[in-house]
């Protein structure tokens, strides 16, 4: 097991490596000049040969990524152009390793960005996690064991409902309704834990996660249903009830633990995903969170918080997906190695 | 009354397309210490009718009717609760695929404990200590190794084994046994039953054993039941059934018997035909589209009116369901010199 771990963390690490040199790649493979971005809107080709100088930009792709590469583990000092930094000493900023670069947009280190993004985003996943993993999964075995019932189909149709409406337009309605016109909830505004206490934190994530988590459990719904159906078709049911067992034992030990399973793989791999930000729901309620990040530095050619990003969330699928396997060979003995 | 009394057990499903009708009418009964065996083809109703004393039909869309007498108790009549307690305790069940029959997430030892403390007051220790000894009893090397093995680490007959410690560890006093050597090797085979009649000489139990191989019924059963189409279609002592055959049915199963150190000259005559559709079963004898002997039987009886068990030329317990008068001449002139042409020698 440990070996197996070690093996894919390996893998994983290979994996990263290509996926920051194919972004590199893409970018510099666009029609539109990243320099003039980061210039600004009044920009003489003077002032944009200079940027793409100070940017790095003018070298190869290949001497730029290397000069990433290294950065990542030595550190990095901006401008990148040596003869730029002897010029104006005072100038220099300097990026402590692990430098994932610089943004000339934003005016900060990559990794600087990231600092206060991380937790609004993963306070939003958390908190939509947990809901939609209760709710989902309670409703979904609740419809598996009411099959054909009315309360299974009316389950059924809701889900399919919640799953179709797009995260945007719950998101604003939410917001325009239960925030705003109808107060029932505070208009959500992202508060740490530091500044107003855990309960202020938990209330302001409530509408946003509510969004996320709406359609995450129509989804879910639907998988525990069709999982805890598939369950209780098995024949070591029957063995248990011909045990004598008890329904609630038979349910609970036997078929939720079997259903079991393939959630918790799905469930590793959304959270993974949702890690790395929630673009719309966090545009819809302006959390700055990594999702809006990602959308603003795409519009913005900013290939620093590009690839920062790039890598940080390739970083979260693939722990996700390790932590997944592994807890799959402690749920199910058969697929244990050795 | 017997210890197990079977009294016109009635099993139909209902479906979309109409009523099932798995069993119809069956009746037997069974001592302590016995065995019955059960054969047929599948689809027959041996398994459902099984089932239904066990009471695994119980919140399924399954009618069931008739009688079903325990030690004195009639089983169709107790509430879900009370046969609960009975399953597993009084009564027990091993089915045909140990594998699928297991919980894979569970170790061997944990399901086998759990049927023990399901019905005892016991701690985790004293649950643990007595599946290892019920591992020891059925024949697992090493079992205080092996309780903490999953179902995927044992071969297929170490599986069995394994169900038949879960079945026998309250000491049950009925347990069925649903075709429980189908899915192993012949040599395997061979010993799971001969484990099992020890431990019927041992716990004195009775046993039902279902299978459609009529080896197994030879060796093991003391009462032998044929069903076709979810009846009784022959029923009495092993020995009787197996030499004086009266129903064209067994017949037909005992001439589909392959014997490996049998005459060269026998013959192998399958059953032409299929199993009749339980939905909408044919009119009067369920087997005459598929029988030889029907123009033997004067009119058009076989089509029409369903037989009713009478009793055989011996006998006895021994009774059939069929028209033939003299069935017991067929068989000797017709039958055995095409499947058995040395028995007639040895008999000449």
């Amino acid at each position: 097991m440990f070996a197996y771990t070690i093996r894919r963390l390996f893998v994983g690490v290979i994996m990263l490596v290509a996926m920051s040199m194919v972004t590199f790649v893409l970018f510099f493979a666009s029609p539109v000049d990243p320099a003039q971005f980061a210039c600004g809107k009044n920009c003489s080709i003077e002032q944009r040969a200079q940027v793409r100088k100070g940017l790095g930009y003018d070298k190869p792709v290949y001497e730029q990524w290397k000069n990433f590469a290294v950065g990542v583990f030595k550190g990095r000092d901006y401008p990148e152009d040596k003869s730029l930094r002897k010029a104006a000493p005072q100038l220099v900023s300097h990026c402590g390793a692990p430098c994932l670069g610089y943004s000339r947009v934003n005016i900060a280190n990559v990794t600087d960005e990231f600092k206060d993004r991380i937790p609004v985003s993963f306070s939003l996943a958390m908190v939509a996690f947990v809901m939609w993993i209760a709710g989902g999964v309670a409703l979904g075995a609740i419809a598996a064991l009411t099959k054909g019932s009315i309360i299974d189909r009316g389950l059924v149709g809701i889900s399919l409902v919640f799953y179709a409406f797009p995260t945007f337009f719950v998101g604003l309605f939410l917001l325009k309704f239960l925030a705003i016109k109808w107060g029932l909830f505070p208009v959500p505004n992202y508060t740490k834990i530091g500044d107003g206490g855990v309960w202020t934190w938990f209330i302001n994530l409530l509408l946003p996660g509510l969004t996320l988590a709406l359609f995450y459990m129509a989804g879910y719904v639907r998988m525990t249903r069709a999982f805890v159906l598939e369950s209780m078709s098995e024949d070591y049911l029957r063995t248990a009830q011909a045990k004598g067992a008890a329904p609630k034992r038979i349910l609970f030990k036997h078929t939720m633990r079997a259903a079991l399973t393939p959630l918790v793989t799905m469930a590793g791999l959304d959270l993974a995903g949702l890690l790395g930000g929630a673009v719309i729901t966090e545009s819809v309620f302006n959390y700055n969170g990594l999702g809006k990040l990602a959308v603003d530095s795409i519009q913005t050619f900013d290939l620093p918080t590009i690839v920062g990003l790039v890598l940080l969330l390739g970083a979260f699928v693939i722990i996700a997906n390790i932590v997944v396997d592994v807890l799959y060979a402690f749920i199910d003995p058969r697929v244990r190695v050795g | 009354m017997s210890f197990l009394s079977v009294r016109d057990l009635v099993v139909h499903f209902k479906t979309v397309d109409g009523v099932v009708k798995a069993t119809e009418g069956l009746s037997y009964e069974l001592e302590r210490g016995k065995t019955l065996g059960i054969v047929g083809e599948s689809g027959s109703g041996k398994s459902v009718s099984s089932s239904a004393i066990l009471g695994l039909h119980r919140g399924t869309n399954a009618q069931v009717s008739g009688e079903i007498f325990l030690d004195g108790v009639d089983l169709l009549k107790i509430n879900d609760e009370s046969i609960r307690r009975k399953r597993g305790r009084e009564m027990a069940m091993i089915f045909q695929d140990p594998l699928s029959a297991m919980h894979p997430y569970y170790t061997v030892g944990n399901q086998i404990a759990e049927a023990y403390r399901i019905h005892n007051d016991v701690t985790k220790k004293q649950a643990r200590a007595r599946t290892i000894e019920m591992l020891d009893r059925v024949g697992i090397p090493q079992p205080d190794r092996r309780v903490d093995d999953y179902p995927h680490q044992f071969s297929g007959g170490m599986r069995q084994r394994a169900m038949i410690a879960m079945a026998l560890i309250n000491d049950p006093g009925l347990v069925i046994a649903d075709e429980p050597t189908t899915a192993l090797d012949v040599t395997v085979q061979a010993q799971i039953l001969d484990l099992l009649q020890d431990l019927q000489r041992e716990f004195n139990s009775a046993i039902i054993i279902i299978t459609h191989d009529l080896g197994v019924v030879a060796e093991m059963a003391d009462d032998v039941l044929v069903m076709y189409a979810g009846r009784a279609v022959e029923y009495g002592p092993c020995k009787e059934i197996l030499v004086h055959p009266e129903m064209p049915y067994t017949w037909g199963l005992l001439s589909s018997v392959p014997d490996v150190v049998g005459d060269t000259d026998a013959k192998l005559i399958p059953i032409r035909g299929n199993p009749p559709s339980l939905l909408s079963p044919p009119p009067g004898c369920p087997f005459n589209p598929r029988c030889d002997h029907r123009d033997k039987v004067p009119g058009d009886l076989c089509r029409t009116t369903l037989p009713e068990l009478t009793p055989a030329r011996a006998g006895g317990n021994h009774v059939k369901r069929c028209h033939l008068a003299n069935p017991d001449e067929v068989y000797a002139t017709e039958v055995l010199p095409e499947i058995a042409p040395d028995m007639i020698e040895e008999q000449a």
